[in-house]
């Protein structure tokens, strides 16, 4: 398993109650996200451990469009990946912000 | 009216499971996936663990009634037992006990047990039989809900026919070996994993039904699950020790057993049991409700 921790800048929505919520399944092609109040409300904290191993660059190119399109900041987003493709990994977190954002 | 869309069991999460199935907001989960008590065997192994190592149990309120529900994710691992999730289990059933639980919803979805920890995974079976039956002369049913990906196999197949009553859709499957083992051991002669129909004639959730293996025949449907589970804990009053017609039931299973006996050793499918009970094709096509109408007419 190769692990990566990223702390990007990102907007904060005040109407966003920080909770923790669990969205996704470790499954083959997939992953996992756990959403949990972070350090740092002009931050958003990512923990990644992924079984898919040298694709660094592209997490990081993913997360930090991640961080852009929603106002994430004062939430950690720590995620199990069992080989989830880019694709798969937005529209996993896009899922997990929008449960965020309707409970 | 408007009527609300399908839910399908086979398709939702084991989390999504329980939150159908019990009364809106009334779950509380037990070591929920923040505290990450996650496997120390897959770690050892570097291989993917999940938050909640695959099995989801907690209290909640089924028709305002207290219960215990566990619910194991099909998709993580093929919902396999390992020591972490078998102790959730196992911690999960005594816990009905102390809280005198009504009942205990028991979602297993599952091909037995995991092979990274086959030996702790063994003893988790064996926890949880013996937990289960606690619960049991506890006075307190546990149901077996079955319609997931996986089905009820192995070890946890088992402890699924342990259970007082066992809710299956036609989707579901329960058996002891999986159709893939059979084949792996005896060839594709033997079972043609591949070939569904024929997996699903001899595990699927009709056959089993009809054998009095499960209790009721459901639709894929989280709501008809949540409604077959609540009457079934209505039928079952809360009892502690034998009920007084315990050896009625027994006796009653004995002859159901008797009657199975002769059925033609030769039979190798589904299809020729109904055959022989005088049911033509026409069960294949019957929806759940209308089956279990069926059955019942030819029970009595």
């Amino acid at each position: 398993m190769e692990t990566l921790h990223l702390e990007l800048p990102s907007l904060q929505d005040d109407t966003l109650f920080p909770q923790t919520l669990l969205h996704g399944v470790v499954s083959s092609g997939n992953l996992e996200v756990l959403v949990e109040p972070g350090p740092d409300a002009a931050r958003c904290v990512f923990e990644v451990q992924t079984a898919a191993h040298g694709f660094s660059e592209v997490w990081q190119a993913v997360l930090r469009d991640f961080a852009t399109r929603h106002p994430v900041g004062g939430l950690t987003f720590s995620i199990h990946d069992a080989g989830a493709t880019p694709a798969v990994v937005s529209l996993r977190l896009d899922q997990a912000y929008q449960s965020l954002r309707s409970s | 009216m408007m009527t609300n869309p399908p839910q399908s069991f086979r398709e939702a999460s084991a989390r999504l499971r329980v939150q159908g199935l019990l009364d809106a907001g009334s779950f509380t989960e037990w070591l929920g996936p923040a505290r990450r008590i996650t496997s120390p065997h897959l770690a050892a192994l570097d291989a993917p663990v999940s938050f909640d190592d695959g099995v989801v149990v907690g209290q909640g309120l089924l028709e305002a009634q207290p219960v215990v529900v566990i619910a194991q994710e099909g998709l993580f691992n093929g919902g396999a037992v390992g020591e972490v999730h078998g102790a959730k289990i196992c911690g999960a059933l005594l816990r009905a006990i102390e809280m005198r639980a009504r009942a205990v919803l028991l979602c297993v979805d599952s091909g037995g047990v995991r092979l990274h920890e086959a030996n702790a995974g063994l003893i988790a079976i064996s926890e949880i039989m013996r937990a289960l039956f606690a619960v049991q002369a506890a006075g307190i049913p546990v149901i077996a809900l079955v319609g997931g990906t996986c089905g009820a196999f192995g070890g946890m197949g088992i402890v699924t026919r342990l259970c007082d009553a066992l809710l299956i859709s036609e989707e579901g499957r329960l058996g002891l070996s999986g159709p893939e083992v059979i084949e792996t051991v005896k060839g594709v002669e033997e079972f043609d994993s591949r070939d569904r129909a024929l997996v699903w004639r001899i595990t699927g959730g009709k056959i089993r039904r009809t054998l009095g293996e499960a209790t009721m025949l459901l639709d894929d449907d989280i709501p008809a699950f949540r409604a077959a589970a609540a009457k079934t804990m209505g039928d079952r009053p809360r009892q502690r020790g034998l009920s007084p017609d315990a050896l009625q039931t027994l006796e009653a299973a004995q002859r159901r057993l008797e009657a199975r006996a002769t059925l033609d050793p030769g039979i190798r499918d589904g299809q020729q049991v109904w055959q022989q009970m005088g049911l033509g094709e026409e069960v294949a096509l019957m929806d759940p409700a209308e089956f279990n109408r069926c059955l019942e007419a030819r029970e009595r």
